[in-house]
């Protein structure tokens, strides 16, 4: 059936952008695929991102693109292909392996913790940033309140990213569509990640917001050095702030370029472009 | 020839635990719920059979039928005032309501009847036939469960597949808001599912006090608990998984008694639902359940 | 703090009363068990309110206690022969026995979720109630003998003593329990539980129950957690059962069946998931309120399972909470169960 290659050759076409090109991608991805029983969601999957870099994914629903981050984080087991973050092969790592190795992420369906604060669930983002002891917590040992002010502290300072911070005592599950989409942003660049993965960040908000989040995420992106791959159908927001996209359609790349690239492939134009948005 | 004795006598009990058994997966399989009351429901069915019977004097036929009518009632009851409410809640909200009908039904019957345990004689009145110069002995009673095992799996089985409100079941249980779409009524189906299950409890009840004839307002507590087990093991929400778990944990019961310990035999059976949720997470026969992210 | 002060605050209230000789000997009997209850209703709350997992079987746990603090306190008669801090031995053993039962079941139990999880809770509770009916335990010149025929079969010797006796549960104990030892119990309970719940570990438990998936998108062992607020909470229900049976002669291995794991999951239910205080005000409210209804015995129970009936159709159905609502404008705590949604979409 499928092919288990774990020998990474630099997948076809790289977009790593030039500042980046000396040094080795932050993710190589080869050959990667999944099938749930006959259906083949993703399928020879190769991509490679650059440090720093603020990568694209598009493509029609049900494209698979969903998937690969799901893939790329281990929910779901890939039946082929291999990942390297930052040169180390995920292969025998789990969800929780994968976070602490780099890789951070949002819901396209939003998964808060909602019936805890803001300032929790931001927190339990730092889970393996400020870290102490169980029986500190529960004895209330020394350490405890230094780490806990920290904790505090850390969490203010990533809430004022999206000026939160006097929400941070409401409940997560109360807030507005797109405060818990921000929300949910600042948790994942809570633990640390060398690569981010926003699943329609922009989803359900109106221009101005999107607006506000394409500078926010170039900000993030250049405060922190880190990657972003993201998956987005607002047009703009891709073309606006995306070094390199991929395009993909039932499960395979048709696409990889720049903004102006793929917008003059004629593959694209009849798969996704043409369409307009779903 | 003893253990033969033994393997039947544990069929004829699974039989009974499998026809409850059936009325708790059924009831999961339509309406996502764990009826903790439906053990309590049995208990109600054997006390209306032994008043039929010994108060009023009436042929065991009719208590039976009886029986049947009154729990169909009160499950719809039951379904109409303490779980309808509840559709749209948390499943342990419901779970806890269930307990709480479980509690009253018990209570009622405390009041009703009186802690004393009833002594029922068996409404089957069918000798038992003995084979091999009376080594092999099966009593009325567990022919009868086990033939009344075998035509309700048949006739649900039936209604399942060929009548339309087996196919309403079959479209709620797989998806509700598909099912309501298509014009199903989600509230009659799930009401004729209790009438269904209650039904099936009122003749487990029967067969039960008639197999081990005690009758308490706790008697149908445990023969609850061990049905639902059955079903679990089946495979919650299966028919035959439930037919399959209720005759397996009937044997391992009756053996288990027999050849290992009396007082442990229960620890075994749930020590063997562990082994094979453990396994198969969702039963012997269960679906396996896909969360998309 | 309020919590504490409630419970400090009853305590000092009971004791004065007492003092003045205004209880009466029936709630007297009652002292004990109402604080092992209590203990028992907040340790399961962790599981079920703070983890979000239904467990059906945490008599089990309290089974443990009660025997292994039994069996402490009458091997350490004559080597400790202070009550209270023979007491204290036992809580500690009961709730170490009763944490690695909690351990060891939660191995398989937590691979599973939801509605398989809760019925493998209650058989295991079931298992251990019938595994310790039919233990035989004893003290005599050669150390502690465990059989399982009989009391006799144990060969003791001379001066030996039964201590569990099979079917009849554990006979002859001496009553070391005391209210005050129940009111510090119930102090460390609270002490242990709320700080857990206010600290990383805590948060990371609460995580898991509101969205397992997230909980292991930012790095969060979801095993290790829902293991961290199960053996706590088994442990817990060791010490309470420890302190419960020492309060009787004897014990009987069937008082911790599914009907008292249930009694306690009410008591958590009706006091508000994830509601430390409210544990406590249910338990104590309920544990009492059948000692008071004396005079209604026979409906008690009755009205019990209607007011268990109608508190979660009041708190959970949507067109009649939002009734409440309407008439008690800005009231937040109901006990209202929050889902541990895993959004099986
Ligand atoms: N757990 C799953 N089981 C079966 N099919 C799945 C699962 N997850 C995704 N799919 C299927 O894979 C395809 C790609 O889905 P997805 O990655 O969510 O698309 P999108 O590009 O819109 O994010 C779809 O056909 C979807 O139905
Ligand atoms: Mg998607």
């Amino acid at each position: 059936m499928s092919d288990k290659t774990r020998m990474v050759p630099l997948p076809s076409k790289a977009i790593v952008p030039e500042r980046d090109a000396l040094e080795r991608p932050i993710l190589e991805v080869s050959r990667l695929g999944i099938n749930f029983g006959g259906l083949v969601a993703v399928e020879d999957f190769n991509i490679a991102v650059g440090r720093t870099e603020i990568c694209g994914l598009i493509g029609p629903n049900g494209a698979g693109k969903t998937t690969i981050f799901n893939l790329l984080t281990k929910v779901y087991q890939p039946t082929s292909g291999a990942i390297l973050l930052d040169g180390q092969d995920t292969a025998s790592m789990n969800t929780v392996q994968v976070n602490q190795a780099g890789i951070a992420r949002t819901f396209q369906n939003i998964r808060l913790f909602p019936s805890l604060s803001v300032e929790d669930n931001v927190k339990i983002g730092l889970h393996n940033q400020v870290r102490y002891p169980l029986i500190t917590g529960v004895f209330r040992l020394p350490g405890f309140f230094r780490a806990e002010r920290q904790a505090k502290d850390q969490a203010m300072e990533l809430l004022s990213i999206f000026d939160m911070t006097d929400l941070a005592s409401k409940k997560a599950g109360s807030l507005p569509y797109g405060a818990q989409r921000r929300l949910e942003f600042l948790r994942a660049l809570a633990t640390n990640p060398k690569l981010l993965l926003l699943d329609e960040p922009a989803a359900g908000m109106n221009p101005s917001e999107t607006e506000e989040l394409m500078a926010s995420i170039k900000k993030i992106r250049d405060r922190f050095q880190i990657a972003i791959m993201l998956i987005e159908h607002d047009m703009r927001l891709v073309m606006g702030i995306c070094e390199g996209i991929a395009v993909i359609n039932y499960g395979k790349i048709i696409a990889k370029g720049t903004a102006s690239e793929i917008q003059d492939n004629p593959e694209v134009i009849e798969a996704y472009l043409g369409k307009k948005k779903e | 020839m003893t253990f033969l004795t033994y393997l039947i006598s544990g069929i004829s009990l699974g039989s009974i635990y499998a026809i409850i058994a059936l009325g708790y997966t059924m009831v999961y399989g339509i309406a996502k719920m764990l009826n903790f009351a439906h053990g309590d429901v049995i208990m109600i069915g054997g006390y209306v059979s032994y008043m039929v019977t010994t108060e009023l004097g009436w042929s065991p036929l009719v208590s039976v039928l009886a029986a049947m009518a009154v729990c169909t009632l009160l499950g719809v009851l039951i379904e109409q005032l303490a779980y309808k409410p509840l559709r749209a809640a948390p499943s342990l909200a419901v779970l806890i309501t269930a307990i709480g009908v479980s509690y009253f039904l018990q209570n009622a019957a405390l009041l009703l009847f009186s802690a004393n345990p009833k002594s029922f004689s068996s409404v089957v009145p069918i000798d038992s036939i003995r084979l091999f110069e009376g080594k092999l002995v099966i009593s009325g009673t567990a022919i009868v469960a086990v033939i009344a095992c075998a035509i309700i799996i048949l006739g649900l089985t039936w209604l399942i597949n060929k009548t339309k409100i087996g196919k309403a079941m079959r479209a709620v249980s797989e998806d509700k808001h598909a099912a309501q779409l298509m014009g199903v009524s989600i509230n009659k189906t799930i009401s004729v599912t209790f009438a269904i299950g209650s039904a099936l409890a009122a003749v487990a009840g029967v067969l039960l006090v008639s197999a081990y004839p005690i009758l308490m307002p706790t008697t149908g507590a445990m023969p609850g608990i061990k049905a639902f087990t059955a079903a679990v093991f089946g495979g919650i929400g299966s028919i035959p998984g439930a037919f399959l778990g209720g005759i397996l944990l009937g044997i391992i019961e009756i053996l288990g008694k027999a050849y290992i310990s009396t007082q442990l035999s229960d620890a075994i059976v749930f020590a063997v639902l562990i082994i094979i949720l453990l396994v198969k997470p969702t039963g012997l026969l269960g679906k396996k359940v896909l969360v998309k992210v | 703090m309020l919590t504490y002060g409630l419970v400090i605050a009853a305590y000092i209230i009971l004791r004065i009363l007492l003092a003045g000789g205004h209880v009466s000997s029936a709630l007297q009997g009652q002292l004990v068990p109402i604080t092992a209850y209590i203990v028992m209703a907040v340790s399961l709350n962790l599981t079920v309110g703070v983890l979000g997992e239904l467990s059906l079987g945490h008599a089990g746990f309290m089974s443990v206690g009660a025997f292994t603090g039994v069996i402490t306190s009458a091997s350490l008669t004559s080597s400790v022969p202070e009550p209270a801090l023979r007491l204290l031995f036992a809580l500690i053993a009961g709730g170490i026995a009763a944490g690695l039962f909690g351990f060891l079941i939660g191995i398989p139990v937590l691979r599973l979720h939801g509605d398989y999880l809760a019925i493998v809770t209650l058989a295991f509770g079931e298992i251990i109630k019938n595994v310790v009916n039919t233990l035989y335990v004893g003290i005599g010149q050669s150390g502690l003998k465990i059989g399982m025929t009989s009391g006799n079969a144990l060969n003791l010797g001379e001066g030996g003593k039964v201590i569990l006796n099979g079917p009849m549960g554990a006979i002859g104990v001496q009553k070391i329990s005391s209210f005050t030892a129940g009111f510090i119990l119930i102090l460390v309970t609270l002490f242990i539980i709320l700080n857990l719940i206010d600290s990383r570990a805590g948060r990371a438990i609460m995580a898991v129950r509101d969205n397992k998936i997230a909980a292991e998108s930012v790095g969060i062992s979801v095993w290790r957690y829902r293991m961290t607020a199960f053996v706590t909470s088994a442990a817990l229900a060791g010490a309470a059962g420890a302190l419960y049976a020492l309060n009787y002669s004897t014990v009987i291995a069937r008082k911790f069946d599914f009907n008292t794991s249930i009694l306690v999951l009410v008591f958590v239910v009706l006091g508000g998931m994830g509601n430390i205080r409210g544990s406590i005000i249910a338990a104590t409210v309920l544990t009492i309120l059948p000692e008071v209804l004396r005079a209604f015995n026979n409906v008690r129970m009755l009205i019990y399972a209607v007011i268990l009936i109608l508190v979660m159709l009041a708190t959970n159905n949507v067109r009649l909470r939002a009734w409440f609502q309407r008439i008690r404008p800005g009231n937040g705590k109901t006990p209202v169960i929050s889902g541990g949604g895993d959004g099986h979409e």
